[in-house]
């Protein structure tokens, strides 16, 4: 952390005792993630939210050998280890054009790269960059997702797909989740190939750090396809829910009229779960599968209420092509869950009527996405004006700890009544 | 109003900047030439250490007279970039390019006899 060192030995005018000044240092790709996050420790020091972290990444590519040495072919493994000799390029996975500008050039250099120190020994090194995040924002338990990996849905080889997801699967149930019992997985399905999406179903089914599964969304498969259902019938019946982690593909035809990153990404985000949950409900699968829990990830918020009004509306003049239904698409949306990052907020009125449409005190789930450029805090949830105290702990960790069935330690299961609260500036957008 | 001494003018170069951890304030401290700007080192975005970010000039695109876009280029106004998500905030303002309203907090800093002196708030 911060290094207090005394400079100027003779400080201050007035007679009052000398202050301590000490020096902060710009922020690069080489610095510590508690340093970056310093601000974030501050509040997570003064309040005592139970926090469950949905959504945040680990940097697969990072430790790409790692993930290599799993793969189960051997013809695939060389393969892989074959691109070793031009560069640093992660051997096999289907890079997307975009991919280096998350970082606006240089100017959010967590994205980009965390390079900083981490001790040798038998702490995997991705396992401290985890807990760096996680002790510096006061999370409790922090959901990993890949990150290059979420456009491996759009690899044109689908046994790639098969071959990696099944390798980084293997690598986080080895390496990094026995580590530590706050470090939870929803685990990648190769979704391209229902069958093998079942089997790794199966294969983690009792593993206590697997607390659900998850789709990548970046891809073009419709998930009410007829070879899904042994799959949703699998994940319903060990009670995990089933993630949709939507990503961007700057490949895809429609996103190719955007001459800007910042345009592609903000529409990309979102397009692929509008489309995905779509299907999900006027195909009638909340309806076939009732107890399946479905949860909605890095998306944002915005588009829900908008997608509820737009499916209710041509449902009610349109009711004959989506006969599974019971109830209007809008109803169904509200038993779903989402992840709250990147939380809109630049016109709270609008935030606030998004989080009453979706039922946000029991649905909502906090979620970060670090260490991405677009990441969110605690504090994002902590400062909306129009939540009570309960509502916030309820989004910030307890809905979460329901939905994964998680223990909550016991000085965290506080109730509103009895929480402290600690009120910062709020934030603008 | 206290003031502290944190440095001399010289220890920043032309241009440069340095961040400094007093009691109960981070200051950001950015010299051009004999002139010194300060700011608080938090963003009113998210709380994030703003004044540890990188300095970019502004980005501006060309347009020609027939309304078509010539390009991009780097214009004179340098912005400091907030290192967490890359809110970018005028350095003479202190405001950011799209929304005046979003702003640095200014702190009182002068020079005297080469040595920068910081004006704690109240």
């Amino acid at each position: 952390m911060l290094k207090k060192t005394p400079r100027h030995g003779k400080n201050g005018r007035n007679g009052h005792k000398a202050p301590r000044v000490s020096e902060l240092p710009k922020i690069t790709i080489q610095t510590d993630t508690r340093e970056i996050l310093a601000h974030a420790a501050k509040e997570a020091r003064a309040e005592d939210y139970f926090i469950v972290d949905v959504d945040a990444h680990v940097t697969e590519t990072a430790f790409w050998s790692e993930v290599v040495d799993r793969m189960d072919s051997d013809v695939y493994r060389q393969m892989a280890r074959a691109f070793k000799d031009r560069g640093p390029a992660p051997g096999l996975l289907n890079a997307t054009p975009g991919f280096l500008h998350q970082d606006v050039f240089g100017r959010i250099p967590h994205q980009q790269r965390l390079a900083e120190a981490v001790p040798g020994g038998r702490t995997h090194a991705q396992v401290t960059l985890v807990q760096r995040a996680m002790d510096s924002m006061g999370i409790d338990y922090m959901v990993v997702f890949p990150t290059p990996m979420l456009v491996l849905g759009m690899h044109p080889q689908v046994e790639m797909e098969v071959v990696i997801g099944n390798a980084f699967n293997k690598w986080l149930a080895e390496e990094i989740l026995p580590q530590d019992q706050r470090i939870k997985a929803m685990l990648y399905l190769p979704f391209n190939h229902p069958e093998e999406s079942l089997k790794a179903v199966e294969r983690y089914a009792d593993n206590p750090s697997v607390i659900g599964y998850s789709v990548t969304s970046t891809r073009f498969r419709a998930v009410n396809h007829d070879s899904y259902m042994p799959l949703y019938s699998a994940i319903q019946a060990t009670g995990k829910p089933l993630a949709f982690h939507s990503g961007f593909h700057w490949g895809d035809q429609s996103m190719q009229q955007c001459n800007r990153f910042i345009s592609m990404h903000s529409i990309s985000f979102v397009y692929y779960n509008i489309i995905h949950l779509t299907n999900w409900i006027i195909n009638g699968l909340p309806e076939r599968f009732p107890k399946l829990k479905v949860l909605w990830i890095e998306s944002g918020l915005a588009w829900v209420p908008f997608l509820m009004q737009r499916l209710d509306s041509e449902y009610m003049m349109r009711s004959s092509e989506a006969p599974l239904l019971k109830r209007r698409p809008s109803e169904y949306i509200q038993d779903m869950y989402f992840t709250s990052q990147p939380l809109e907020r630049s016109n709270i009125d609008l935030t606030e009527a998004t989080f009453k449409a979706i039922k946000a005190e029991t649905q909502l789930l906090f979620a970060s996405d670090w260490p991405h450029w677009d990441f969110d805090l605690p504090n994002s949830i902590t400062t909306l004006p129009f939540l009570d105290e309960q509502a916030k702990r309820n989004i910030l960790g307890f809905n979460a700890a329901k939905l994964f069935k998680l223990e909550v330690p016991k000085h965290k299961r506080l109730t509103a009544k009895t929480a402290k609260t600690n009120v910062r500036v709020p934030v603008t957008a | 109003m206290d003031e502290i001494a944190v440095g001399r003018l010289t220890d920043i170069a032309d241009g440069d900047y340095r961040v400094f951890a007093l009691d109960k304030i981070e200051v950001g401290i950015f010299r051009t030439g004999t002139k010194v700007l300060a700011y608080e080192n938090v963003c009113p975005h998210a709380g994030g250490p703003v004044c540890q970010g990188k300095i970019f000039n502004q980005v501006e695109e060309i347009i020609t007279p027939d309304k078509k876009s010539a390009g991009l280029r780097f214009g004179k106004q340098r912005h400091i970039v907030c290192p967490w998500h890359g809110y970018e905030y005028d350095l003479a303002t202190g405001c950011h390019p799209g929304d005046p309203s979003v702003r640095l907090t200014p702190v009182k800093v002068t020079v005297r006899d080469g040595q920068i002196y910081v004006s704690l708030p109240e």
